[in-house]
This record gives C-alpha cells, structure tokens and sequence, in this order.
C-alpha cells in the first residue's frame, strides 16, 4: 500500500524503514518533474497547504512552497516573528483559527521543541514538522537520504560522518535517526560542548578527532556553526572551531575515495568549511538543494494520499 | 459538634507504637479515647471503620495553594478540600503567590481564608527574601507572629550563598525553619527535563543533576555552617540523598522530603512532549528513583510531601518549553505511597511516619499522632480502594497530573479535622448510637 503509517510527519523517530523507502521512491518519480519546462502537475489541485513559519527560514520555505505548488496546491504562509510566540501569544489559539479555514496541510516551522506534535495533537489537517528547536527536521534528513542513495545506489553499510553542534542541531538529530534506520554507520564529531549526552541513543557513535570521524567515511555531514555561540558559550572563538573541527581539503583526504560532501546549510565558508572545499567536486550540497523539493513533494502528495484513502475507508 | 467512635479499623500510630485493630472516641473535638471495645456514648455517631487504615491525619509539607492571586488554579478552599479528600488534615502552603507572602498581611489573609474553608488547617509558609527576589530577608518575626510556620523562596533558589548564611543565621536566632528549593540557576537555567537520554531525544534543554546536588551541597554546608536548621524541600537526584545522609551521619539539622513522582515515574513520563510529566525538578532517572526509595527507607529522606502545583491548560496546554512546571498531587500522594508499602520497600508505620508524625514533627505543628487529649485530625483510609484518577472524581480545582486517566488503588474515605467530619466517603456517615 502506498501510504504513510502516519497522518503526520513530526519526526523521522516515528517513521518506520517503509515508510522512509515510499518517501525516497515517491521523490525519484516526481524529481523528473523539476526538469520539466513546465514544472507542474495537478495532484494536490484544490488543495491548500498552510506554511506556518514561526522562525526565519528562506530555503525551507521556499523548498516547500515549490513543491506544494508543483503539486498545484494552493499555499499560503504565515510568518511570526518568534518573540511574540514567547511572549505568549497561543500556538493553540493560531492553529485552532488556522484548522478553522479548514487547511489540507499545515506545514510548521517552530522554535520550540514538539511544538508540531502540540500542533498535531489539536487539529485535524496533517502536519509536517518543518524544523521543531533542536528537536528534529525530517524532511531535511529525508532529503539527505535521497541525495546519498541518489550517488551510492544504496544508504545500507555506508559511513557517515556529521561534524559540528550536533546538540543544537534539529538536522543532526534527524539525520542521525534517519541514516541509522536505513542501515547506516553513523559517527558524530564536535567540541564537547555540542555533542549531547547520550548521542548513542539517537543511534550514533562520538568520537574525539575530526580525523578519526573522517576515517573511510562515505558522507561527510557538515552541520552550521552558529556564530553567536563562540566566545565564553560553547567554543572559545570561531578560529580555533574551524582549526580544530573545520573541513579542509586536507582532512577530506582521510575519507573514502569516492566521499561526497553536504551541508544543509546556509554555510559558513572559511568556519566549518573551507572555501575551496564548498566548490570541490565531492560537494553535493546544491543537489541536497534541488532534492530537497522533490522529497517535499513526496511529502506532500503522501499525506494527501494517506489522507483521501482514509476518508474513503470512512473512518 | 457529633461526637464520633470509630470502630474497629487498624489503628496505626507509629508516634505511640500503635499498629493493630482497635476504636476511637472523639469528643468535642479531641480524641477522648483510644482502645479495644470502646462503649458509644450517648448521641455518638458510629463509624464501622472495619478494615480501614486509622491514622493520624496526614501532614503535607509541601503545597501550592494559589491563592492570593491565581485563584483560576486553586483557591484556598478547592486546595484544602482536596487536601481533605487525599486524608491531609494539615498543608503548609508556599509563598509563591501574587502577591508572594512575605508579609504579616499575607500571612493573615491566608489564615483568615483557611478558617473560613473549614477543610485542612493550612500552615503558611512565608518568603526568605522580599518579593521572593533574593535580595532582603523578609520581616522573620513579624511572619512568624501572624502565623507563619517557616520559611522559604520555593519556586525560585536563594541564588546568593552570602544571603542564605544570613537566613540561617537569622532564623537560628528564632528557632525558625529554613526550607531549601535547591538549584543551581546557571546550570539549570533554560532546561526543562531532566538532562540525559530523554533531553536528548526530545532536543530539549535538560537539567543536569548537578545543578540540584551542587544546590543542596551548598545549604547543607550552610546549615552546618550556622548550626540552624534545614529542609530540602522535593529531592529528586541519587546525589542529593547521599549527600543528605552523610550529612545526617555527621550530626546536621537536616531535613529532607521528597515527593510521590519522584518514586512513581522516571523521565520516560515526558516521552512525546507531555506537559503533565513536567516539574522541577524534573523527573529523573531510574537509578535515582530506586535512590529515593532507599532514601525513604533508611530514613535519609524524612517525609513525603506532594508539591501540589496546580496548573490550567492555559499553563499546561502549550508547547512543551512553555508549559508550567507542576503537577497537582494531595489526592494522589496516599495511593503512589502506598503502592511503595505492597512492593515490599516500606513498612506501613513507615508510610504514616513519612506522610504525618514527621512532617508534624519538623513543622512544629500539632498532630503526627493519635492520643488521648489530641485534637482530632484523623484520617481513615481504604487502601483496597480503586481510585479513578478522572477530573470528577479530583476534588482540586486543577487536574494538571500524569496519572489523570490512571486507576489508584488506596483512598481516604474519611477526614477528621478538629473531629469535624470534612470529607465522607462512607455514605451515610454510619449510624447514631441511640441506647
């Protein structure tokens, strides 16, 4: 069967191994859609999307605003500033009036961990966690996936490495869900103030030197050093990151020979990667880019799927 | 007011060495008489107690009763009824409200709606610090003349080790107790579950056990220091229990309580984002909560107090960071406790030790105890009783708790206060003996 095992999509933690393969099979058929002339089909025709975005974002937003109107939906977007969601302004009254205008998908960007899972829990529309505080970003591990498997054919018995915050990182936390569950080996890297207590749970081993991260690895994940978190935060300053942690074309060479190299950006060049690495051949990054509204796509016209079966079977 | 026999329940009171079946007078408000075979005065209401739990009414030391200020939560009367109804006959209620009760005025209002409810006496706990600000220590004596019973910022440390000292110090002078909320804000600060595996599956900031061991180290220390007299208030941390005990094994004025969730659940509870589970402290580990246990059994940890906090959904119903710490728990704290007793970990004296005669004990409060002469704050439980944790059957005006929808076993099905009957599940309320 063609569906989802769940109405929403709030985390890779709840997807099983089927699932993730229907969302990389679904996003293989559709990627041919985006070198089309005309970048259009009609399944999600008469549908609308809500893209509630409570914390800037350019790419994520506009990933899914394209791929939901690739897909002919009506989108709408919604951004507040996230001061005025701490200052108690009520998610629950926001989605209560949003599930009101009776929206087919809502799709929510939040500052705070498990704001979609409260989202989800009071409306009826399906909602897809697009970046939940350091909690988890699925569609963005998904994306990752897809762009693995794209290059090796496969995710199982590959070796990848994420380096940088991975405590702060929503995308470290689902990638390392996602790559785990597909069969990966996954080993996570950073100053010891950015790898979280019990990493192992999330399904990843920590280790020391960014070498012996680096060490036969397949994928090489390089996560965003966020710059207001040197100096008496997390790391003395962004100089000794980049020299301890940094990804130079020189440590690149501890990798595997045929290692690509991703981000999910926006990056920092000369911090966590060095410039003449950002344009190296084994970059990958602006496919991540590209798959990334593919695999939205995927996302989208499974829930809907999902959704309009369910209704069929009346329950 | 009826006089009242309560016949042949188990008549456990550990203050007296009492734990076997027997009957007890109340008249005019006192116990007149405790025994075996206890003839009915004239005009006496009867109470077939057979099978039920008589204990001395229990003593929480920890509540919330939200009142002045947000009475939308709790007031005074829906908090002490539920108090009632969880076979508390005494609470010493938290200064946390708005306005905090750092004042002699605040104190006397709380009393003056206490006495008016009619349900649980209430012993108001005053402020350390001014507008619980941790600044200035707030007026000792003019507090404890208008009835306060000790002293504490709860809900917030005294963050300055300097100003602690002088609490101490001060209350020493006034044979006043100091109760400790212990934390270290710069560890915890931002955190709301425990840190560890749970925070981080959930990309939640934790908060780490030091930031609770390095708090309670610090008061402990002071206390020594000052040779006054300390209550930690809601131990959660394995740590913070060894460090109780060495503390107790050198002679310290220490005190410490924990509450019924410590021992009930560990941090899975918070597992898919549910603000029911959380508190602060939070809920922790398995390896702490088996340390609280045994801190409950060989007495390191002196009392079990609920830390009844009780919320709205405007409080509860937001996104996990958001939502208020609490859980509500005067109702609860019997059955959880108990659950200790038939897993073999506590005596049943234990269990009346920890949740009356102690408490009473450290407060300084009548009570804790069933002699002749005593007033009469009795509790009888059923502890076969099921109890459906549901908003009707929750007497509290809030129903912020993770066992909401859980089946208890073990309930109070009558409280005495002064020998005033205030709260009856035995139906009719037994029959007047008439000649």
């Amino acid at each position: 069967m063609n569906r989802l095992s769940s109405r929403h999509v709030l985390g890779i933690e709840h997807m099983t191994v089927r699932d993730v393969e229907l969302v990389l099979d679904t996003a293989d058929a559709l990627k041919n859609i985006l070198d089309r002339p005309i970048k259009k089909v009609p399944p999600l025709r008469g549908r609308s999307v809500v893209h509630l975005f409570f914390e800037p974002s350019t790419r994520t937003r506009l990933s899914f605003e394209l791929a939901a109107k690739r897909l002919s939906a009506d989108t709408v977007s919604v951004t507040a500033a996230a001061s005025s969601v701490v200052k108690g302004e009520s998610l629950l009254d926001t989605a209560l009036n949003i599930e009101a205008m009776r929206p087919d998908i809502i799709v929510l960007r939040h500052p705070l961990s498990g704001a979609p899972h409260f989202l989800a829990r009071h409306v009826n529309a399906p909602v897809i966690n697009a970046g939940d505080g350091a909690n988890e970003h699925p569609s963005q591990a998904l994306l990752d996936l897809f762009t693995v498997r794209e290059r090796f054919g496969r995710i199982t018995g590959l070796r990848i490495a994420i380096i940088g915050d991975i405590s702060h990182s929503r995308v470290a936390h689902s990638d390392i869900r996602a790559f785990d569950k597909m069969g990966a080996e996954v080993t996570v890297c950073g100053p010891g103030t950015m790898i979280p207590p019990y990493v192992d749970a999330l399904g990843a081993k920590s280790v020391r030197s960014v070498e012996e991260a680096l060490d036969g690895a397949d994928v090489v994940m390089v996560l965003r050093i966020q710059k207001e978190r040197q100096g008496g935060c997390l790391v003395p300053s962004v100089r000794e990151y980049a020299h301890l942690y940094g990804i130079t074309r020189d440590r690149l060479r501890l990798a595997g020979p045929d290692v690509v190299l991703m981000h999910p950006g926006p990056v920092n060049q000369g911090v966590e990667l060095a410039p003449d690495v950002f344009n190296d051949s084994r970059s990958v990054i602006l496919d991540q880019v590209t798959n990334g509204v593919a695999v939205r796509m995927a996302l989208l016209s499974l829930l809907i799927i999902s959704d309009t079966n369910r209704e069929g079977d009346g329950t | 007011m009826t006089d009242l026999l309560l016949r042949n329940g188990r008549i456990m009171d550990p203050a007296n060495g009492l734990d076997g079946p027997g009957d007890i007078l109340v008249r005019n408000g006192r116990i007149e008489a405790v025994g075996h075979g206890i003839p009915a005065p004239d005009g006496c209401l009867l109470v077939d107690v057979t099978g039920r739990w008589v204990t001395p009414g229990l003593v929480d030391l920890h509540v919330h009763l939200r009142e002045p200020g947000e009475e939308y939560k709790e007031t005074i009367a829906s908090g002490t009824r539920a108090a009632a109804a969880g076979g508390f006959t005494a609470v010493a209620a938290m200064p946390n409200t708005l306005p905090p009760n750092d004042s002699a005025a605040v104190t006397r209002f709380i009393l003056e709606r206490a006495r008016d409810a009619g349900n649980a006496r209430v012993h108001p706990v005053a402020a350390i610090t001014k507008g619980r600000a941790g600044k200035e220590l707030s007026e000792f004596d003019d507090l404890l003349r208008a009835g306060a019973a000790a002293f504490s910022d709860d809900g917030s440390p005294v963050r300055d080790a300097g100003l602690m000292r002088i609490a101490l110090e001060y209350a020493r002078g006034l044979d006043a107790l100091i109760i400790s909320h212990a934390e270290e804000p710069a560890l915890s600060e931002g955190g709301c579950v425990n840190e560890g595996r749970i925070s981080t599956l959930l990309g939640l900031k934790g908060i780490p056990w030091a930031a609770e061991d390095i708090a309670v180290f610090r008061d402990v220390a002071l206390a020594e220091l000052t040779g006054a007299r300390l209550h930690v208030a809601h131990v959660s941390t394995r740590g913070a229990v060894e460090i109780i005990r060495r503390a107790k094994g050198r002679g310290a004025r220490v005190s410490a309580e924990t509450a019924p969730h410590y021992f009930s659940l560990t941090e899975e509870a918070v597992l898919g984002f549910d603000t029911r589970a959380k508190m602060n402290p939070p809920l922790r580990t398995e390896e702490d909560r088996q340390a609280i246990i045994e801190g409950l059994t060989d007495g390191t940890l002196d009392v079990i107090a609920t830390d009844h906090a009780p919320h709205s959904s405007l409080e509860k119903d937001v996104e996990f960071p958001l939502a208020a710490n609490g859980i509500i728990g005067l109702e609860t704290a019997f059955p959880l406790s108990l659950a200790l007793v038939r897993a073999g970990r506590l005596d049943p004296a234990d269990l009346v030790r920890l949740l009356s005669t102690t408490p009473a004990q450290i407060l300084g409060i009548p009570g804790g105890a069933l002699r002749p002469g005593d007033r009469a704050d009795i509790a009888v439980f059923d502890p076969e009783r099921p109890f459906e944790v549901t908003p009707e059957n929750l007497f509290s005006a809030s129903h912020n708790t993770p066992f909401l929808g859980t089946t208890l076993t073990g309930r109070a099905v009558l409280t005495l206060v002064g020998g005033r009957i205030v709260h009856n599940l035995l139906g009719t309320g037994g029959r007047t003996e008439s000649p």
